[in-house]
């Protein structure tokens, strides 16, 4: 920057800050910052708009007319699983069909790139220590708060201008493309907000995830309630309480309702100004929220207890999550029946399920499915933090002792497939406690959910492979494990709507896990599943053997 | 005498980088071995292929006689590191980590974990986040020196340490020699490596420079002479000696430098002019080391 204001002399005293000041330098970190970031973000925002404006493209393909789509989403609009997934639709319009999946589901895309850009520039770059070289020059002490929020509105108004030209573009109606616009104005800025909060709260870049995500999934469920709640119960209001929830509520392509752009604006405004009152207490590299002392002896003995110690918070963390996504899908399970209020419909719904199929066993085979996939994030998350030791040099530090490599990475495997097996274990279970304690039959509703959860477990397993393999044999691309997911979920949810080729879902390993409760439970899939995420782990722990660490 | 690391024709490239070229190290079992090179040298690459993280493309290694990348288990039983830059697990405390490693390593030495805790000055409650440089460098030294090992393999272990904490630092490798131990200390601070080590390698891109103990490496370069002469000599008459160079004559002072095989020459001419005052520098580590590197800059391409 050119316009540094001139140096004050030693001797003179600090002049009153006036309440703008602390911005010095703010513009050359955001340049800075952009730098950094100019292929995350014009990716992800390019990402973001094709995938809404090109699934509705695929749409409007594949029916010849309004009727044939909808007849063939019926189902769909029907199941609570996918309402609660992706809110209610907002039209029977053609527009409103091809838009269901993407609406939400790309808020909630929007929002996670919001967290990460903000993520970034503030509290990770504080934990490393970047954040001090630059604090040292002519930077005030607000610059980098305010170039991380800059930077991640900018990148959510880039996503959001894209995408509402793309969909006018592709053929959407303009207003409803606006209205599209505004609900994930509402959801990119809320979550710029609460990352901005979240950075100051905690000393850690792991705190900030937990407390950005963590509001994330909170909003999802919240939402989830009220979207599937009965028309005239008083749990609909919920969505009202959920920043994902006014997305919803914009109901683009229905109603279009511009006004709620004001709720998502105001609630930026405020977590910003929170975050900004919050910098000013605290000291650099600390949180608002105290780092406490801790024991200074500790009994762990093994590398793999070591393992155990350091996954607990993220375990927890999870644990607690799936708990109450247990306590939300027993709760919605109840009131299924009543949701579909067309016999037609429910007649239809049991034809999809299969021979046994109840459109509740419908339900929640599809609801286990998702979790199976949100189970598998946690399996990555867990199985790649070898990456993140090796690269932060602490592996180096156990990998110096008597530990072999080999050990210490099945260590991190074993800490993964138990974690990701007992938070689905334990959601069904509490679903089942939910839901079996309103239909009358405990016991049963227990074993049927456990049972479901535990079939998914191959798919995991597939997941948590991949993600061994790519760090054992190509280390620097551990991240594409995540990819990899992503993709399993979009071949898995827009394969049918976007008509892929068989072979393509079909890479997706969830695709073959059998539909329970309610299906046929068919082992051939569930042992190949298997024998696959083994040999595949096997090749990531051979090709880890074998390669150079750190 | 018995070697605890032995490495001839040591290669190890990284993409097109070449880190190692043939380097040779030779600590002898019961020696602080100085391993001295500017950054980028492959001190750290050296380090990494003795404790088995990295696979050598080429050469031989030996750690107290046993193949570093094959016998991981048994060899790191005896040993412990210390990088020199620590990462610890930000929710662990400090005390914790130590307890881990030193667990990991085969057992805590309780006396010499409670005595290092409190002559390091280190707050082991404190998690691992909110320590500075200097103090996460103290908890990885208080880790190595609290289990029973024959051999440190320390990697420039005193970087972000106060001066008063390097004394203890000085202090505590000595005591580790005298009981025994094997230490090798890869260092680019030259008073550290002059005080504490019994020898030195020197290294420069990837290859052995120059080995031996200070007194050796001292005689293979140049003393700094200083004198104040009774009667004033000519600049050429001292230049003429053999062995003699960077002379300067101003009045009756006279200032050259020599090599350590002709200092009796000089000192018998200058005897010859009534010497009133003398001072005779040996070399510094540092003049050392520069002067290697100045050898080895010439000889390379």
């Amino acid at each position: 920057m050119t316009t540094v204001a001139p140096a004050p002399s030693p001797t003179a005293r600090p002049a009153p800050r006036a309440a703008g000041a602390g911005l010095t330098g703010t513009l050359s970190l955001l340049r800075l910052a952009a730098r950094r970031d100019r292929v995350l973000v014009p990716v992800s925002a390019f990402g973001l708009a094709a995938f809404a404006a090109l699934s509705a493209q695929a749409t409007f393909a594949l029916f010849p007319d309004l009727r044939s789509a909808q007849e063939s989403m019926a189902p769909t609009l029907a199941n609570p699983a996918l309402v609660a997934m992706y809110g209610p639709i907002s039209s029977l319009g053609i527009d409103s069909i091809a838009t269901f999946k993407s609406v939400l589901l790309g808020g909630v895309f929007l929002a996670l790139l919001a967290y990460v850009v903000v993520r970034r520039h503030t509290r990770t770059e504080e934990e490393a220590g970047r954040l001090e070289l630059l604090g040292a020059g002519v930077v005030g002490r607000r610059a980098t708060l305010a170039a991380a929020v800059l930077l991640g509105t900018a990148a959510v108004l880039l996503t959001v201008v894209l995408t509402v030209g793309w969909s006018i573009g592709v053929g959407l109606d303009p207003a409803g493309s606006v209205a599209l616009g505004v609900c994930w104005l509402v959801i990119g800025l809320s979550w710029v907000g609460v990352t901005a909060v979240a950075a100051q709260l905690t000393s850690s870049t792991r705190g900030t995830a937990g407390w950005s995500l963590g509001a994330l999934a909170v909003a999802f469920l919240v939402r989830a309630v009220g979207d599937t709640a009965a028309a005239d119960s008083p749990a609909r209001f919920l969505s009202w309480l959920s920043p994902l929830g006014w997305g919803v509520k914009v109901s683009a392509f229905g109603e279009n309702r511009y006004w709620v752009a004001a709720l998502g604006i105001a609630l930026y405004a405020v977590l910003v100004a929170v975050a900004f009152s919050l910098l000013e207490r605290r000291d650099l590299g600390a949180g608002v929220l105290p780092s406490r002392a801790g024991h200074d002896r500790s009994r762990i003995g093994t590398a793999g207890a070591l393992t155990r110690r350091l996954a607990r918070g993220t375990f927890v963390g999870w644990l607690v999550a799936y708990v109450v996504l247990g306590v939300v899908l027993g709760s919605i399970a109840g009131s299924v029946e009543t949701f579909i209020d067309s016999p037609e419909v429910a007649d239809m719904l049991r034809a999809l399920g299969g021979e046994a199929g109840s459109v509740t066993d419908l339900y929640f085979s599809t609801e286990l499915h998702f979790a199976a996939i949100g189970a598998s994030a946690l399996s990555i998350a867990l199985v790649t933090r070898m990456y993140t030791e090796e690269t932060t040099t602490r592996a180096e530090a156990v990998l110096a002792t008597p530990v072999r490599r080999v050990a210490w990475a099945l260590g991190h495997v074993a800490v993964a497939v138990v974690a990701s097996a007992l938070v689905l274990l334990v959601s069904a279970t509490v679903a089942g406690l939910v839901h079996g304690a309103d239909a009358g039959d405990v016991g049963g509703t227990v074993t049927r959910l456990a049972g479901a959860a535990l079939s998914t477990l191959p798919a995991v397993w597939v997941a948590l492979a991949v993600a061994l393999l790519l760090y054992g044999a190509l280390p620097r691309f551990t991240g594409l494990a995540w990819a990899a997911l992503i993709v399993f979920l979009l071949l898995g949810e827009f394969g049918d709507l976007l008509d892929l080729p068989g072979w393509l879902v079909d890479l997706s390993p969830f695709t073959h896990l059998p539909a329970l409760p309610g299906g046929t439970l068919t082992w051939m899939p569930l042992v190949a599943l298997t024998a696959f995420a083994v040999a595949v782990g096997a090749a990531g722990l051979a090709a880890l053997r074998r390669r150079d660490f750190g | 005498m018995t070697s605890a690391i032995q490495v001839q024709g040591l290669h190890k490239s990284f993409g097109r980088t070449v880190a190692l070229d043939g380097l040779d190290l030779e600590v002898t079992t019961g020696e602080i071995h100085g391993f001295l090179g500017p950054n980028g040298a492959g001190k750290s690459t050296t380090l990494r292929i003795l404790l088995g993280l990295l696979r050598s493309d080429g050469g031989d290694a030996t750690l107290l006689g046993g193949d570093p990348w094959r016998e991981v288990e048994a060899l790191h039983r005896r040993l412990a590191y210390v990088p020199g830059d620590v990462a610890l697990w930000p929710n662990l405390t400090g005390g914790e980590a130590i307890d881990v490693l030193a667990r990991l390593r085969g057992g805590v030495d309780e006396k010499r974990r409670a005595s290092m805790i409190e002559r390091f000055d280190l707050d082991p409650t404190k998690k691992g986040r909110s320590y500075s440089k200097g103090n996460r460098q103290k908890v990885a030294l208080v880790a190595a020196l609290s289990s029973d090992v024959e051999l440190l393999l320390l990697d420039e272990p005193t970087s972000g340490l106060d001066p008063l904490m390097e004394a203890v630092f000085r202090e505590v490798v000595h005591e580790f020699r005298e009981a025994g131990g094997t230490v090798l200390l890869s260092s680019h601070i030259l008073s550290e490596v002059e005080q504490v080590c019994d020898r030195v390698s020197i290294i420069r891109e990837g290859r052995n420079v120059e080995s031996g103990t200070l007194t050796q490496l001292r005689r293979l370069s140049r003393t700094t002479v200083r004198a104040t002469l009774a009667h004033p000599v000519g600049a050429a008459q001292v230049e003429s000696l053999p062995g003699v160079a960077d002379v300067t004559v101003s009045g009756d002072h006279v200032a050259c430098t020599v090599g350590s095989d002709y200092l009796g020459r000089l000192l018998e001419l200058l005897g010859a002019h009534g010497i009133t005052a003398l001072t005779s520098a040996p070399p510094t580590l540092e003049e050392l080391f520069m002067e290697q590197y100045r050898r080895a800059s010439a000889v390379a391409p």
